[in-house]
C-alpha cells in the first residue's frame, strides 16, 4: 500500500457514503417522478438536501446540487456575473483573488474574453493571504460598476485560508454580492454559509469522503442567479437536470460524517501536519515551507518548494518509493507549469518549479508521514541531480565530442 | 513516447523483457497544438494523450518532460541558423543527437534509469567486451539508423532499440493491435515536427531576412533573380523563375548557394552528381574503427540521407595542420557519384549493417564541374 499524500486532489470515500452510495445504486427511481419510486428517491435527495444544508450552515432551500466544484463554481461565477449585468448593464468589473483554483480563474477570464467582464486580479501577499487594503480600494472605486467578488475560502496549492468574513463584509457594504470556492476548506475546517454572510458558495463531495461527480453551490434564497445548463427546471430552475440520487445521498452522508467529526479530526490531522512540516525541514533544511503557517493554512496541507529541482522529477522518485504527492498545480496536456498560485505570492518561476503538496486527510497515519520521511532525503538528493541536468550536457555527444577532440 | 505506434510496441517489448519502463513523452514546444491535422505535427495535446493511454494499457507510469528550451535553443535555432548560412540540416538528428540521448537521457540517469528506450528501427549489438556497434534494422524500408549516426558510443552504451529485429512495420501495428494498443492505426508522422502545415520555406520565411538576389549558371552569368537565397536547396529544380531557357534546352537545377553573395548558382542535371565530399564534426557511433586512427582510407558505403541509397566509396580522415582533433576532416571519394549533396546534410558511413560514424557536409565536389 503506498503512503498516499494527495488527499487535497481526492480523499477515500468514507464507509457511511459507501454504505448509502451502494444501497441507493441498487434502487430505481427519478426524484421529479410522482409515482411511489419517484416519491421514494425524492425523499432521499431532500434528507440529503437537509444534511448538506445542516452541515454547511445554510438553509435546505439554499442548497443546489451540482456535479460538482467546478460545475457550482462555474455556476456561481457565470449566473451572478450574468443576472448582475441583466439588472445593471454598467456592472462589469469582477474582483477576483489572483490564487483561485482554475475553476474559478478559467471561468473569469472566459468572462473577460467572451461577456465584456473587466477583470482586476486582487493581489495576495507572500502567504497567499488576499490582500484587504487592495479589496477596499477597489470597492471604493466606483462600486456600481462591479459585478461581484469571488475569493476562495482555501487554497488548494498552498492552504492558505482566505479572510473571507471581512472580504464578505467590505464587499455587502459597498452592495456587491460575494462568492467563494469553499472546496479545499469545506468539511476540513469550521464553514458556515450563514455566518460567513456569503451570497454563494462552492463545496464538493469527493473532496469529503463521498463520490467524485457531485457537489453543490449554497445560494442565498434572496440572490439572482441566471441559469448556465437549461432543461427540466430541477434545482430552483437554477440548475436543471435529472437528480443524482445515489451520488447525492452519499454526498450528504460523507458530509454529515465529516462535519461531525471536524473538531476531533481537523486536531488530529494538523498535529500529524505539524510532524510532516518539522520532518521534512529537519531531513532537508533547504526545503521552503509556502502557505500561511499554523492556524492559517489547511490542517490537512502542506507545501514546499524545494531548490534546484523539478516539482515532477520529486513526485516520481517518491511515486517510485510508495509515496503519492503532488506538484499542487493543474497541467496542461501533462506540461508542467510553474504554479499561478506561487508566481501571485512573489515566487520566481525557477522556485515555483520545485513545488511538492502533501495533504493529509481522514484516512491518513502517522505512517504515511514516517514513509515521506524515509524517501524524501534520497528522492530530494537524485531531484536536484535531474534538475542540474539539461543545462550543460555531460553526455558525451558529437558536438562535444568534435570540441573536446575525444572519439 | 511520441504518440505514436513505434514507440508504444517498444515500451511494451520493453516492459515484457521484464525492465522496470516509465513513459516519457516530450514536451517540445510551449504552444502545444489542439489536435493533429492528419499526419503532420508533434507535441499535440492529442499525441500526448495517445501516450498517455498506451502507458496505461501498459500499467506503467507516465510523464511529460518539458524540453522546449533546449529544444527551441539547439534544434529549431540550429535549424534557422544553417538554413540562413545557405546549408541544409537535419533537425531529426539534432534532436536525437542533443534531446533524446542527451538532455532527456542525461535527466534519466540522473533519476536512476539505465537507458532510453525508442521505437527507432535500428540496432544496438555488443561484443564480449561490452562495447557498442549500431546497426541497421532488419527492415531496410524502414531503417532509421541514418538518423542515430550521430549517437556516441557513450549514447549507444545507455540505448535501446527493441524494434531492431522487426521485420515490418505492419507487424508492428499487428502488434500494437493485440496488445490492445490503440494507437494500432495511427498514420505515421514524416515531416518536421515544428513546421506543422509542413511549408518549410514559408516557415523559413518569416524567421530568416530574404532579400532578393541573382541566379547564376555555372558560368557565373546572371539567369534570373531569386527572392531570397536562403529558401533554396541544392538539387531543386521547381520555383526558379528563369525567363529564357538555357542553351541546351535542358531543366535547370540549384547547384549551389552562396549566401555571403546572397547567390544561387543553376546548372544541368549532371553537374549536381558528387564525386567528394568533406565532412567536419565527425563523431563515430561506438569505437572508430582503426583507420581512422591511422589516417588510412578504408573501404565503406556512404549515405546522405535518411532514406537515400548507400553508395559504395572510400574514406579517410584527414588530421588538421596543427594536429587538433577538432579540426579533423572526413574525406569520402564516391565510386558512384550522389546527386543534390548539400553542406550541411550529414554524410553516414556503413560497413555492412554497421554504421561507421558520420560527419557534417562541409563541401561537394562534382569532378566535372571542377573541370569547367
Amino acid at each position: 500500500m503506498p503512503a498516499y499524500l494527495d488527499h487535497a486532489a481526492t480523499t477515500p470515500l468514507s464507509a457511511e457514503a459507501l454504505a448509502v452510495l451502494t444501497r441507493e445504486l441498487s434502487r430505481t427511481g427519478n426524484p421529479s417522478s410522482l409515482h411511489g419510486s419517484g416519491r421514494r428517491a425524492r425523499r432521499a435527495v431532500e434528507d440529503a438536501r437537509e444534511t448538506v444544508a445542516a452541515a454547511a450552515g445554510a438553509h435546505p432551500s439554499e442548497v443546489i446540487f451540482t456535479s460538482g466544484g467546478t460545475e457550482a463554481d462555474n455556476l456561481a461565477v457565470k449566473g451572478l456575473y450574468w443576472s448582475r449585468v441583466a439588472e445593471d448593464p454598467a456592472r462589469r468589473r469582477i474582483l477576483c483573488s489572483a490564487v483561485e483554483h482554475h475553476a474559478v480563474l478559467d471561468t473569469v477570464e472566459w468572462l473577460e474574453r467572451h461577456e465584456g467582464a473587466q477583470v482586476t486580479w486582487l493581489p495576495v501577499d507572500g502567504d497567499g493571504v488576499v490582500d484587504l487594503e487592495a479589496l477596499a480600494a477597489e470597492l471604493a472605486r466606483d462600486p456600481a460598476s462591479i459585478a461581484l467578488v469571488t475569493v476562495m475560502w482555501a487554497n488548494n496549492e498552498v492552504g492558505t485560508i482566505q479572510p473571507v468574513a471581512r472580504i464578505v463584509e467590505l464587499a455587502h457594504a459597498a452592495g456587491v454580492p460575494v462568492h467563494s470556492d469553499a472546496v479545499q476548506a469545506f468539511g476540513s475546517v469550521p464553514v458556515n454559509f450563514k455566518e460567513s454572510g456569503l451570497d454563494a458558495m462552492s463545496v464538493s463531495g469527493h473532496k469529503i469522503g463521498g463520490p467524485v461527480g457531485v457537489g453543490a453551490l449554497l445560494l442565498g434564497r434572496a440572490v439572482k442567479l441566471t441559469p448556465v445548463q437549461h432543461g427540466g427546471g430541477q434545482e430552483r430552475d437554477v440548475r436543471s437536470g435529472t437528480l443524482d440520487t445515489a451520488s447525492i445521498a452519499a454526498f450528504a452522508a460523507a458530509a454529515g460524517a465529516a462535519v461531525s467529526a471536524l473538531p476531533v479530526e481537523s486536531a488530529r490531522i494538523a498535529a500529524l501536519r505539524d510532524l510532516l512540516i518539522q520532518g521534512v525541514q529537519d531531513r532537508v533544511p533547504d526545503a521552503v515551507l509556502r502557505g500561511a503557517p499554523g492556524e492559517g493554512r489547511l490542517p490537512g496541507n502542506a507545501h514546499f518548494t524545494f531548490p534546484g529541482c523539478e516539482g515532477d522529477s520529486l513526485l516520481f522518485l517518491l511515486d517510485l518509493a510508495g509515496v503519492e504527492s503532488s506538484t499542487g498545480s493543474a497541467c496542461t496536456a501533462g506540461v508542467p507549469r510553474p504554479s499561478h498560485v506561487l508566481l501571485a505570492m512573489g515566487l520566481d518561476e525557477e522556485t515555483a518549479r520545485g513545488a511538492q503538496r502533501f495533504t493529509l486527510g481522514h484516512a491518513s497515519t502517522g505512517a504515511d508521514v514516517e514513509a515521506l520521511l524515509a524517501a524524501l532525503p534520497d528522492a530530494y538528493a537524485r531531484a536536484r541531480q535531474a534538475g542540474m541536468a539539461g543545462h550543460e550536457s555531460s553526455i558525451q555527444t558529437a558536438a562535444t565530442a568534435a570540441r573536446h577532440g575525444g572519439f | 513516447m511520441s504518440g505514436g505506434v513505434d514507440s508504444a510496441v517498444a515500451a511494451a517489448r520493453a516492459v515484457e523483457a521484464g525492465h522496470d519502463v516509465v513513459g516519457v513523452h516530450l514536451a517540445l514546444s510551449r504552444m502545444p497544438g489542439t489536435l493533429r491535422t492528419g499526419s503532420r505535427g508533434c507535441c499535440t495535446i492529442e499525441d500526448s494523450r495517445d501516450a498517455w493511454r498506451a502507458c496505461d494499457v501498459l500499467g506503467i507510469p507516465y510523464y511529460v518532460w518539458d524540453f522546449s528550451e533546449r529544444f527551441k535553443e539547439d534544434v529549431v535555432q540550429d535549424f534557422i541558423d544553417e538554413y540562413a548560412a545557405g546549408r541544409t540540416p537535419n533537425p531529426c538528428m539534432r534532436c536525437n543527437e542533443r534531446i533524446k540521448f542527451a538532455a532527456l537521457l542525461e535527466k534519466a540517469l540522473a533519476l536512476g534509469f539505465d537507458a532510453v528506450c525508442t521505437g527507432h528501427y535500428a540496432k544496438v549489438i555488443e561484443d564480449s567486451d561490452g562495447n557498442r556497434e549500431l546497426h541497421r534494422a532488419a527492415d531496410w524500408a524502414k531503417d532509421q539508423s541514418y538518423v542515430l549516426g550521430v549517437l556516441t558510443h557513450e549514447q549507444l552504451k545507455h540505448s535501446m532499440f527493441p524494434l531492431a529485429d522487426t521485420p515490418s512495420k505492419a507487424e508492428v501495428r499487428a502488434e500494437a493491435e493485440r496488445r490492445g494498443l490503440s494507437v494500432a492505426n495511427k498514420p505515421d508522422s514524416h515531416d518536421i515536427c515544428f513546421i506543422p502545415d509542413g511549408d518549410t520555406a514559408g516557415w523559413l520565411a518569416e524567421k530568416i531576412d530574404m532579400a532578393t538576389g541573382d541566379i547564376v549558371d555555372e558560368t557565373g552569368a546572371k539567369v534570373g533573380e531569386h527572392p531570397g537565397a536562403n529558401a533554396f536547396t541544392v538539387g531543386q529544380r521547381r520555383g526558379l523563375k528563369l525567363g529564357r531557357p538555357a542553351a541546351d534546352g535542358k531543366p535547370r537545377f540549384v547547384l549551389e548557394i552562396r549566401p555571403k553573395e546572397n547567390k544561387v548558382v543553376v546548372g544541368p542535371e549532371a553537374l549536381l552528381a558528387i564525386d567528394e565530399i568533406q565532412g567536419i564534426k565527425v563523431s563515430w557511433a561506438g569505437l572508430p574503427i582503426a583507420e581512422v586512427g591511422t589516417g588510412e582510407a578504408f573501404a565503406c558505403h556512404a549515405q546522405v540521407r535518411a532514406h537515400g541509397d548507400p553508395v559504395p566509396a572510400r574514406a579517410w580522415m584527414e588530421q588538421a595542420p596543427d594536429g587538433r582533433t577538432a579540426a579533423a576532416r572526413l574525406m569520402v571519394r564516391l565510386d558512384d557519384p550522389l546527386r543534390g549533396v548539400a553542406p550541411g546534410q550529414t554524410i553516414v558511413l556503413y560497413q555492412g549493417t554497421r554504421v561507421l560514424g558520420q560527419a557534417t557536409i562541409d563541401a561537394a565536389r562534382s569532378l566535372q564541374r571542377a573541370e569547367l
